[in-house]
């Protein structure tokens, strides 16, 4: 932030200025989150976590106590897990015939892949449920694994795109014309070159499908997701465990994502390099 | 001669653009053929039907006497150097050699063995763990000419492979390349639009322009014996003088150029008396004289560039016309504005098919050109 021009030490008042002002935003950003960890060490008083009393370990000791609030975690796993490997394998394939190929249809599909990011998602759930009630489909987890891959597909086909966009087709042409197969040429050349977009895609739709409330709400059935359960617990009670578990899956995406932020560094220098 | 890859009336188009037209020639077992024309001249697209990447229109490509025209390019033996390489940044060198063996299941001990082999061949022996962005452009070129050669196909295709190198690695590889054709015997295909690139390394030249093969020949012949205006102008300078067939005899013509009777070799095309011609003869065949039979052209400027001197010339016609004057002519005083006398051997020139705007093709003020035309 210090410009360039400047003699070392000499920093105008503005400077200072704008180092407060991200400051404030950063910690506007990421102080609910710092609650959010902060309150899964609290040792409430009565059922409801939500004014600090003691710091204490009992909660991370015991983060599977509640059985309803651990099968609710598995459930949210589950679908997190199904919803984004099918995304995943047509996201990507989407992806590919979208840069990969100039069709006719490319142009509506591009605009129907936005689409169900920009619709409200009240939108979404109440007319895929209007849909499933139709078909007397009974709710239940299937129907939220196939609400989470309507949307996690747009995510996907989109990161993938915009990751590939710079993608050397000829290498394609390179491999093929060495004698490779079309599969081989896609299982040992175009894979492993798009896999850090597709691992970050993944990332994304996973995330995604943890999260997502309001459409999983409307096709639920008597199924219940981790943020349902949540949603539920806050006139019942409020245990730490709740706390416990959001931070185990921060911390744990954050780990992934690291691993993947170094990962894509590496082999994003092998694909510059050349340049 | 035993021809590896054929054409036969090979038709290509993208929509309205005709990309090639009618390409029919033969290319023999090791020999190094270049094809060479502007860009847009249908050359890249001849090599990418060769390697199986388009398919033509009309007309069959052979390969080993075999029709290829519609099998997919992993099933064809030919393999290519393409013109930024293409090597695959996630494997290693050995890794991307192997790449060919490897997907045409070879053995993996004899993978190994070629790999090895091929390193040698190309140099690079030292650097088979690295990564291609850890290597620099020339070492990168190497290892995609062994990673085509890896194979043993019939013919090596080379999409101006040599275009994103700079001029002292560019002529340095040039050599080596004819080295390594040498030393493994296998046809190369060479795409480049470099006439000089061309003239070094090839055995044979076609000469391509607007999708048409002009002509094919040996350098020499492309450069001494043009069969059209295009490829005269294509290739080293050229002055393209409008000359009018006054007779044929045999061998010999007699045409009139500014106003003047001169003799040349017989027209390249059935033309009779009284045809209009375009008579073209090289800077370094004139010879420039204060008096005596010839085409009167005044001095304008010249240029002294060490082994000639460069006179531009401007006959009575209005023609321009450049001369080159070698060490044993220049004891003619060249003092600009005077007249002079330009005059040849009769085999020196020749006549040529009119083209429409022969004036376009003249490309004597180009240098890299003129390198090429004083070898």
């Amino acid at each position: 932030m210090t410009p360039g021009h400047r003699q070392p030490g000499q920093r105008r008042w503005t400077g200072w200025m704008l180092d407060a002002y991200a400051a404030l935003v950063l910690l506007y950003l990421f102080l609910p989150i710092f609650v959010i960890v902060a309150y899964s060490f609290n040792k409430p008083l009565g059922k409801f976590n939500f004014v600090w009393k003691s710091f204490s370990f009992d909660a991370w000791r015991d983060p599977f106590v509640f059985p309803a609030l651990v099968e609710a975690m598995k459930m949210s796993l589950k679908v997190a897990a199904v919803s984004t490997s099918v995304s995943l394998v047509f996201g990507t394939l989407i992806a590919l015939a979208l840069t990969r190929y100039t069709w006719k249809g490319a142009g509506p599909v591009n605009l129907l892949l936005v689409l169900p990011l920009t619709t409200p998602e009240v939108v979404l759930g109440s007319s895929l449920l209007a849909l499933f009630l139709t078909m007397n489909a009974p709710t239940g987890f299937w129907t939220i694994v196939i609400a989470h891959i309507m949307f996690s597909v747009s995510y996907v086909a989109l990161t993938v795109k915009a990751r590939i966009r710079g993608f050397d087709w000829t290498l394609e042409e390179a491999a093929m014309d060495l004698g490779a197969t079309p599969l081989r040429t896609i299982t040992h050349v175009t894979l492993p070159l798009i896999a850090p977009g597709i691992a970050a895609a993944g990332m994304l739709s996973f995330a995604l499908s943890l999260d997502d409330f309001i459409i999983t709400l409307f096709n639920a059935g008597s199924d219940v997701t981790y943020p349902l359960y949540v949603y539920g617990a806050r006139r019942a009670a409020f245990p730490p465990q709740i706390n416990v578990l959001a931070t185990a899956i921060l911390v744990s995406s954050l780990l992934l994502l690291g691993a993947t932020v170094l990962w894509q560094n590496r082999s994003l220098k092998q694909a510059l390099v050349k340049e | 001669m035993d021809p590896v890859v054929a054409l036969d009336h090979v038709n290509k188009r993208f929509g309205d653009f005709v990309a090639v037209h009618e390409a029919h020639f033969t290319i023999g077992r090791g020999e190094f053929f270049s094809m060479l024309g502007p860009s847009g001249c249908g050359k890249t697209t001849t090599l990418r039907m060769i390697a199986g990447f388009e398919q033509p229109d009309g007309g069959r490509i052979l390969l080993e006497g075999q029709d290829v025209s519609r099998t997919p390019p992993y099933r064809r033996n030919v393999n290519t150097v393409f013109q930024h390489y293409a090597l695959f940044p996630h494997m290693s060198v050995r890794d991307n050699v192997a790449f060919g063996p490897r997907s045409k299941k070879v053995p993996e001990p004899e993978v190994q063995k070629r790999v090895t082999e091929l390193l040698e061949v190309i140099r690079l022996a030292h650097l088979g763990g690295r990564k291609p962005g850890q290597l620099s452009g020339g070492q990168q070129q190497r290892v995609a000419l062994a990673r085509a050669l890896v194979n043993y196909p019939s013919a090596l295709l080379l999409d101006e492979p040599l275009g994103a190198l700079d001029l002292k690695l560019r002529q340095a590889m040039q050599i080596e390349l004819k080295r390594i054709q040498r030393e493994v015997n296998i046809t190369f295909i060479y795409v480049t639009h470099d006439q000089e690139e061309a003239l070094t390394m090839s055995d044979r030249i076609a000469v391509m322009n607007e999708g048409r093969v002009e002509q094919i020949g040996t350098p020499q012949e492309i450069y001494h014996a043009p069969t059209t205006v295009f490829v005269a102008g294509f290739i080293g300078v050229a002055n393209l003088l409008s000359a009018k067939i006054v007779g044929v005899m045999g061998e010999r013509a007699v045409a009139e150029v500014a106003g003047q009777r001169v003799e040349t070799l017989a027209p390249a095309w059935t033309a009779g008396a009284g045809a209009e011609a375009t008579l073209m003869v090289r800077p370094e065949r004139l010879r420039l004289a204060e008096a005596g039979p010839g085409v009167r052209a005044r001095l304008e400027t010249a240029v002294f560039q060490g082994p000639v001197i460069r006179a531009i010339l401007r006959a009575a016609d209005g023609a321009e016309v450049v001369a080159h004057v070698g060490a044993e002519a220049q004891h003619v005083a060249l003092t600009p504005g005077q007249e002079y006398v330009l005059s040849w051997e009769a085999e020196a020139a020749r006549l040529l098919q009119p083209s429409k705007a022969p004036h376009i093709l003249d490309r004597s003020d180009r240098p890299t050109i003129e390198m090429a035309g004083q070898r």
